[in-house]
């Protein structure tokens, strides 16, 4: 039966309208304030019933102008902007910057440093990683692994405002080392502190593995295959969940990880559950490489010794002359960076995160390009998405771990 | 004989006490959630934040009251009366405890006892998905009405397999009248002849009170809050009471079909008995919800129709053959 809607001399034919199989969609706009878009996602979905025809991720809300911030900052001063970028993960970001700009300064860190950043950027993926875990399970109903987990990831933080003064924002390296040494008693503390994490893991683990509702929901859902996943730029755990074991730590080696004993975990199916084993095997292996970077910390200082980039100990800036010329120029001016272009990658607990920093030799970064990696990451989101169940959008979403600081920029 | 005036005093009574019990759930829910999850809970407001139920109460009274603006009002404003009316209507048929003596007469320790008193509950049961289904309707929400789509039919296919674990009960016991299922089960409760029948009736039973790892209707992460998503203050609290209730009266109906009811040794009076039975039975909705994720939707009702249904349908033929030959 064709429907005639006639008014006036137009008559209008309600059956061409008609799209095939479009009978029974909806679009629902999913954020960017809805409870598990883990901050300003907009996902506006195509649903037939519960299941997603079509997913179109839209980002931006969270644009707060880093890049370009940092190039009006001199090249120590950016580093805090940069931290801000993946608030899960500032160390990762601060390592990648502050290699970045070594690299055009060609310096090279002393030992303790070098130890030290591996140590501080392998806690700050245990604890990311911890967050994942906690908000990934919350997403999918189980409330008591969140606070677990938080509880868990607690204990990173204190150690890191033991060292640095800041729990979420360190803003510890700096170009040339760190901002101070660690504090008398620290590396007992992150002994102590290493000594009971794998436990409390297994136990959350064994909590999460026992339990059928939880396999049911992971298993399967949202897969995709290593090469969609590499046509789609997806990097690090959520690739290697794909079973492609590309991991920047092992394949570009930096900051000293060829030093460093560990494996790289791969998953097979690239299903959130993947995703959800890699982490968590992450997790003990981050744990494996703090426990070496404890065991060989070497004494002595953790900056160059370069008056030029550094700044002089306060002793010798009270009694030599020099010395206050360049705490004063440092301060006031910073210093220059040789002309060039430099990209550094490595591997944040999302993925490859790249910095390209290009310098026209002044005091200022001319531009700092990132490279985020969940911004991939969510737009790989509607390959996992099409076909999901509504439900599934809640892990799947949760399973890739965005941070929108970072997306978004 | 029962005169107008008790049956209304023990209406008050009954209304008084489910209010109360529900205030006293949500702090002491809070609690319980608190210690499972390395944390205290409640514990600004009075002795072990025991106020907290108080100061929420006060919270969503003064709160606004939005109704958005393309809701059909009349609807939207009606489906948190009829949830909560369902919710505590199923009360008048539920004995807390045997008849006791007052002033010589015998005075039932139900509002009434009719001999059909657990169809009344199933009834008031299925009729509080119409609370549900019409408030994610009226509320011109997509999450609203997703949610009430899932509610109704979660409840539907649940009620089914409650229904007919149920059966099983009413055959052993001989009679539809709750005070006579009790009492049938002097001895023995029905839990050890009816094991099978007894976890079907308590899956339904969270799933019919929307408890995780059920609360596909409010799945917070998924549908913002299901059904109540576009409710705000007293209205809001009307959802949340509806469910609390329906909890209570589901612990209610397991605690005298399945685990003898106000039954027990005699060192403590039966209603104590029937109080820490059902007191029992919300603390394992409590301890399911600190531990157990969602279920998905699709599992939902596979489980429901392919698992339970037809488990509840051998249930039910093993016992009328079992009674059929002993009898």
């Amino acid at each position: 039966m064709s429907q005639v809607v006639k008014s006036g001399e137009f008559a209008l034919d309600l059956d061409e309208l008609k799209v095939a199989g479009e009978g029974d969609r909806m679009t629902l706009s999913v954020g960017p304030h809805h409870p598990s878009t883990h901050g300003v996602l907009r996902v506006v979905l195509e649903i037939e019933g519960e299941r997603i025809v079509k997913a179109s991720p839209e980002v931006g809300f969270l644009h707060t102008g880093i890049e370009k911030t940092a190039e009006n900052l001199t090249w120590q001063q950016a580093i805090t902007v940069i931290d801000r970028m993946d608030y899960l993960a500032p160390l990762s970001n601060n390592l990648g910057y502050v290699l970045a700009v070594e690299k055009l300064l060609g310096l090279e860190v002393p030992p303790r440093a070098r130890v030290l950043r591996v140590l501080f950027t392998e806690l700050q993926r245990m604890a990311s990683h911890l967050v994942w875990l906690g908000t990934t399970a919350q997403d999918v109903g189980a409330l008591s692994i969140f606070f677990y987990a938080f509880d868990l990831r607690e204990g990173i933080l204190d150690l890191f405002e033991e060292a640095s003064g800041a729990r979420m924002n360190p803003s510890y390296f700096r170009i040339g080392g760190l901002a101070r040494d660690v504090p008398e008693g620290f590396v007992d503390k992150v002994a102590a502190y290493l000594d009971e994490f794998p436990a409390r893991v297994l136990e959350i683990r064994d909590i999460l593995n026992d339990n059928p509702i939880w396999l049911d929901r992971m298993k399967g859902v949202g897969a995709i295959d290593g090469e969609q996943a590499l046509a789609l730029g997806v990097t690090g755990p959520n690739l290697r969940a794909c079973g492609v074991p590309y991991d920047v730590r092992k394949a570009f080696p930096y900051a000293g990880y060829d030093e460093f004993e560990f494996d790289v975990p791969v998953g097979e199916n690239g299903d959130c559950y993947d995703r959800y084993v890699v982490r968590m095997e992450e997790l003990i292996e981050s744990h494996r490489i703090c426990r070496q970077a404890l065991e060989r910390l070497p004494d002595g200082p953790v900056v160059v010794d370069d008056r030029k980039i550094v700044l002089p100990p306060k002793h010798e800036v009270r009694q030599s002359m020099e010395a206050l010329i360049h705490h004063f120029k440092l301060v006031s001016y910073g210093f220059d960076v040789p002309e060039g272009e430099v990209y550094q990658a490595l591997e944040s607990p999302r993925g490859e995160i790249g910095f390209y920093v290009v310098s026209r030799g002044k005091n200022k970064p001319w531009r700092v390009r990132v490279r985020g990696p969940a911004f991939y990451h969510v737009f790989a989101l509607p390959a996992m998405l099409e076909g999901a169940l509504l439900a599934d959008m809640v892990a799947v979403i949760a399973s890739i771990d965005p941070v929108f600081g970072e997306v978004d920029r | 004989m029962d005169t107008v005036g008790l049956i209304l005093i023990r209406g008050a009574i009954v209304i008084v006490v489910l209010l109360t019990a529900f205030a006293m759930m949500t702090v002491i829910e809070r609690k319980m959630l608190g210690y499972f999850q390395l944390r205290l809970g409640p514990n600004r407001t009075g002795p072990w934040g025991l106020l907290q139920a108080v100061a929420d109460g006060v919270k969503f009274i003064v709160k606004e009251d939005i109704i958005p603006r393309d809701a059909d009002r009349l609807v939207f404003r009606l489906a948190p009366i009829i949830s909560v009316f369902t919710a505590l209507a199923a009360w008048s048929v539920i004995p807390v405890g045997p008849p006791i003596e007052v002033g010589g007469r015998p005075v039932p320790l139900s509002i009434a006892d009719p001999p059909g008193g657990v169809l009344v509950v199933l009834a008031f049961g299925a009729l509080s998905v119409y609370g549900v289904s019409l408030a994610g309707w009226a509320s011109q929400s997509k999450y609203a009405l997703l949610g009430s789509l899932r509610a109704s039919a979660q409840l539907i296919s649940y009620e089914l397999s409650m229904g007919l674990s149920l059966l099983g009960v009413i055959m052993l016991a001989g009679s539809l009248r709750l005070g006579d299922i009790v009492a049938a089960q002097d001895r023995l409760p029905f839990l050890f002849l009816q094991p099978l029948g007894f976890i079907i009736f308590f899956i339904s039973a969270v799933a019919e009170a929307s408890r995780i790892p059920f609360d596909l209707p409010e799945a917070e992460t998924e549908l913002v809050a299901g059904y109540h998503t576009e409710y705000s203050g007293m209205r809001y609290a009307m959802f949340a009471m509806a469910e609390y209730i329906h909890m209570i009266t589901v612990s209610s109906m397991v605690t005298l079909l399945y685990l003898g009811g106000w039954n027990g040794p005699a060192f403590l009076p039966p209603v104590a008995w029937f109080g820490l039975k059902v007191a029992l039975l919300l603390f394992v909705f409590i301890w399911m919800r600190a531990s157990l994720p969602r279920f998905r939707y699709d599992r939902l009702m596979d489980f429901g129709w392919k698992v339970m249904l037809p488990l509840a349908i051998v249930n039910l033929l093993v016992t009328a053959v079992a009674a059929a030959l002993w009898a």
